[in-house]
């Protein structure tokens, strides 16, 4: 089953550029006026960040700061930030992308300073907050790369690939989530529902055993923590092409945080929006299954068992089959791998334990 | 001292030529007979003083370790030459080299005055010396006559209070009344304090004159405490404190002692004032270590209450010490104005660099962020004005740019001389209503100096004016006056 779909991505470019020549249009007026200039912004302090059930992520408290160039020690993050607005715009409008490093760099040309990418990373995120977009609307990307690999067809929307049709079946390793993937239009589709997971060896092993046909699948390596390009990515397909998200990770509580945080976000980006996937589901490995499926296990160290503990309480984690892993966790005191499954033979993992997840989560 | 020591040591006379200015030049050549404590005279002269030549020149031979003594004896004349401001000084080491300190002031402090010593002040051995030498025939004219503010009806008073027959004659008394009578006038309390008439204290004035002219300092403050009295000696406490220029930087502060006028150069801490100036706590006065501080005292007395023979420190005479300690404190605060001031200035200054560098870059930045064609205006929020530029002074002032203050809750005035060796005056003005006055009288900037400072009074026009310092000695001008909203 093939379905076009229609494509946000460009529309949105337009509504970004429009915010961030506001702004500026904004700092001029307040000097013409003989006010120093000024920003408001929710604060991003931790005192300021809550857990929102209805929307099921972390979102910033009613707290707001003030940034003003009239304050001597605001001057500078102010500057930087007038800056990195108008170097994103330029980017946007050029239709060019940029790296968070990159952007460090770059600053130097304009006789801008930074300290250190921790500073210009800070003041990116100043401006994700201020203008409520993420960087990779703003065309800045980290430079951690996840991979996709699936029946799903798109246009590219870059500079020289415009209107260029790409099926992600055509390279067997894989397609890097990178700008021009993450801008491009969704075009059609045959699969039904989008595998994630977590480790390399085992996105190459689904390649390999053609879970994409078998399953109908898009498949999605993460790279570990999900990049946050690539939780955007995942939640496009999810509503835009409303498939179906299933996470794969380590049996473990950084394994099982690296699912949360594709489906309820991160603390740290309590100030975005449409990063998250709420619907996507924890597929495994459960805690449960290193008994039922006799797999290889280690001990779980002291960190393993305060992080468990500090994931009990997290207010992500209310849910039942959280609550139920967690405490099946701290019973068995086990963690194992993805690769686990391996000891049974190489197809294992395909053969038996997915269909019988997929199964068992109605897929 | 020195000649004694020269004598002793060398063998030689010394030679004197001294004149006051007027008709007769006096020439002497003397020894000490130590003995008796008297000069011997060996060669007079008396020449006629065709040039009106004034002033004292003393040559004498001494043994001694120049090399090693050379600082401490150029030291020794740079303090002479603090608290006599008014000498000029001229000596020509062992090695040839010629040393002036010049005069600033042509006004010599009124000289000590002689005085009968006052009753609290005598010992037996003076008493005795007195009544061998008074024409007095009974107590009650010996007491008005031989004593510093004794009257009549004090003198009676006493008497009574002494259990001693006012007709007495005074050579009639024996040893032993003689003790009680000493005894009697120093618990006696109705004499009247000593009067200071009679002392020479160095002034304000001329003690900030000295201090300008040897330490060049950026900031001083002198003060001169009321007469006081111990043991019926009186005596005044000049109490000086200066920051910057010349005065040493050291881990402590440097004191300079003084004993009429004499500096004290040695055994520096078992002096009074030493002791006194390491109690105080000199971070309350927002004085750290590393600052280049002197504080100077100055005690004038007609006796000074020396712990050693070799006069070299003074005792802690606690009517002494307190005198000293209030003086230092008072200075103390007057430099903790200056300080804080200064430290404000300085943070005002930082502020606007701040301001300058980032401000033109918000709006650059804005402009080409909000795609606007024209920058906006910010010389609203902050403003810098050049008002000289590399400018050749002249002879009489000439007035810079005027900047408009008005705008601005932050007023900051930079200059800067520029010109290798000659010096400029600069002032600034302010005009309020319609006149201009002086906000900031008279600054002299030497070669290569900076000035800032803050502008504390409302006006409406701000200008800066600069001269010469001296005639026909151009310097180059630098300044700018900045201007910050906030």
């Amino acid at each position: 089953m093939e379905r076009n779909v229609k494509s946000k991505s460009l529309d949105r470019k337009e509504i970004v550029l429009e915010s961030l020549e506001g702004l500026g249009r904004r700092f001029c007026e307040q000097i013409d006026k003989g006010v120093f200039p000024w920003v408001e912004m929710k604060s991003r302090s931790t005192d300021n960040i809550f857990y929102s059930p209805e929307l099921r992520q972390y979102v910033l408290g009613e707290r707001v700061v003030r940034r003003s160039s009239r304050i001597v020690r605001h001057l500078r993050p102010f500057t930087q930030m007038v800056w990195t607005a108008y170097f994103v715009k330029e980017l946007i409008q050029q239709r060019k992308t940029s790296t968070l490093r990159d952007v460090y760099y770059s600053a130097q040309a304009y006789d801008i300073f930074f300290k250190d990418q921790a500073e210009s990373d800070n003041i990116i995120t100043d401006l994700e907050t201020v203008t409520g977009f993420p960087r990779e609307d703003l065309n800045v990307f980290p430079e951690e790369r996840s991979a996709v690999f699936g029946d799903l067809t798109i246009e590219y929307t870059v500079p020289g690939y415009e209107g260029r049709r790409l099926n992600l079946t055509s390279h067997p390793d894989g397609l890097m989530i990178g700008p021009a993937l993450t801008n491009a239009r969704l075009v059609k589709t045959g699969a039904d529902k989008v595998i994630v997971i977590e480790k390399g060896a085992m996105f190459t092993r689904f390649v390999e055993e053609r879970v994409y046909e078998k399953f109908n699948a898009i498949l999605i390596y993460t790279a570990g923590q999900a990049p946050r390009s690539t939780r955007y990515f995942i939640r496009r397909l999810n509503q835009e092409l409303e498939l179906p998200v299933y996470i794969f990770s380590d049996a473990d509580p950084w394994g099982m945080h690296i699912a949360m945080v594709i489906i309820s976000g991160s603390a740290n980006a309590a100030h975005l929006r449409d990063l998250t996937t709420p619907d996507a589901q924890w597929a495994g490995v459960w805690a449960s299954d290193i008994n039922s499926y006799k797999l290889p296990s280690e001990g779980l160290s002291d960190i393993d068992i305060k992080r468990l503990h500090e994931l009990s309480r997290d207010p992500r984690y209310k849910g039942k089959l959280w609550q139920r892993e967690i405490k099946m966790f701290m019973k068995i005191k086990k963690k194992c791998e993805l690769e686990a499954f391996s000891r049974y033979g190489l197809t294992h993992i395909v053969d038996k334990y997915l269909p019988e997840r997929l199964k068992e989560l109605g897929a | 001292m020195a000649i004694l020591y020269g004598q002793i040591t060398t063998n030689k006379p010394v030679r004197i030529i001294s004149s006051t200015g007027g008709s007769r030049i006096f020439k002497y050549v003397l020894m000490i007979d130590i003995e008796k404590n008297r000069p011997v005279i060996l060669d007079r002269k008396v020449q006629k003083n065709r040039w009106k030549w004034h002033g004292t020149i003393v040559e004498f031979h001494l043994e001694g370790d120049y090399p090693k003594a050379m600082p401490r004896i150029l030291e020794y004349l740079k303090l002479t030459a603090i608290v006599n401001p008014y000498a000029n000084i001229t000596f020509v080491d062992p090695r040839g080299r010629l040393y002036r300190f010049e005069r600033k002031s042509e006004e010599v402090p009124p000289p000590p005055v002689e005085t009968l010593p006052h009753p609290h002040g005598v010992d037996v051995e003076t008493l005795q010396r007195i009544i061998r030498s008074t024409s007095c025939t009974n107590m009650l004219n010996f007491m008005k006559e031989h004593f510093h503010r004794v009257g009549e009806q004090t003198a009676r008073q006493f008497l009574k209070f002494a259990g001693i027959d006012e007709r007495l004659n005074p050579k009639r008394l024996r040893p032993n009344d003689l003790v009680d009578l000493v005894r009697a006038m120093k618990s006696f309390n109705e004499f009247l304090p000593p009067d200071a008439n009679c002392l020479s204290p160095i002034g304000e004035d001329l003690m900030r004159t000295g201090i300008l002219k040897e330490l060049e300092p950026r900031f001083m403050a002198v003060s001169q405490r009321k007469p006081s009295a111990y043991s019926g000696h009186p005596f005044i406490v000049e109490v000086a404190i200066a920051y910057g220029g010349k005065v040493p930087t050291r881990n402590d502060i440097t004191l300079y002692r003084f004993a009429n006028k004499i500096p004290l150069m040695y055994d520096e801490s078992g002096d009074v004032s030493w002791k006194i100036l390491r109690s105080i706590n000199w971070r309350r006065y927002g004085v750290s270590p590393g600052m280049p501080i002197a504080v100077l005292v100055h005690l004038c007395s007609t006796k000074i209450p020396y712990k050693t023979v070799g006069k070299e420190l003074i005792a802690d005479i606690p009517e002494i010490s307190r005198e000293i300690l209030n003086g230092i404190r008072e200075v103390a605060r007057r430099l903790r104005r200056y300080l804080m001031r200064r430290k404000q200035v300085e943070r005002q200054r930082r502020r606007l660099t701040i301001f300058s560098r980032y401000l033109p870059k918000i709006a650059t930045f804005s402009a080409q962020l909000g795609g606007l064609k024209e920058m906006p205006d910010i010389n609203k929020l902050y403003k810098r004005q050049m008002v000289f530029r590399d400018y050749e002074t002249g002879n009489s002032y000439t007035d810079g740019e005027a900047f408009n203050a008005e705008p601005y809750k932050t007023i900051l005035v930079m200059a800067k001389n520029k010109h290798e060796s000659n010096s400029v005056i600069l002032r600034v003005l302010g005009l309020t209503g319609s006149r201009w006055r002086v906000l900031i009288p008279e600054v002299t900037l030497e070669a290569g100096a900076e000035f800032y400072e803050m502008l504390t009074k409302k006006v409406r026009l701000v200008k800066i004016q600069v001269k010469s310092a001296a005639r026909n000695k151009p310097g180059i001008f630098e300044a700018f006056i900045d201007g910050l909203s906030e």
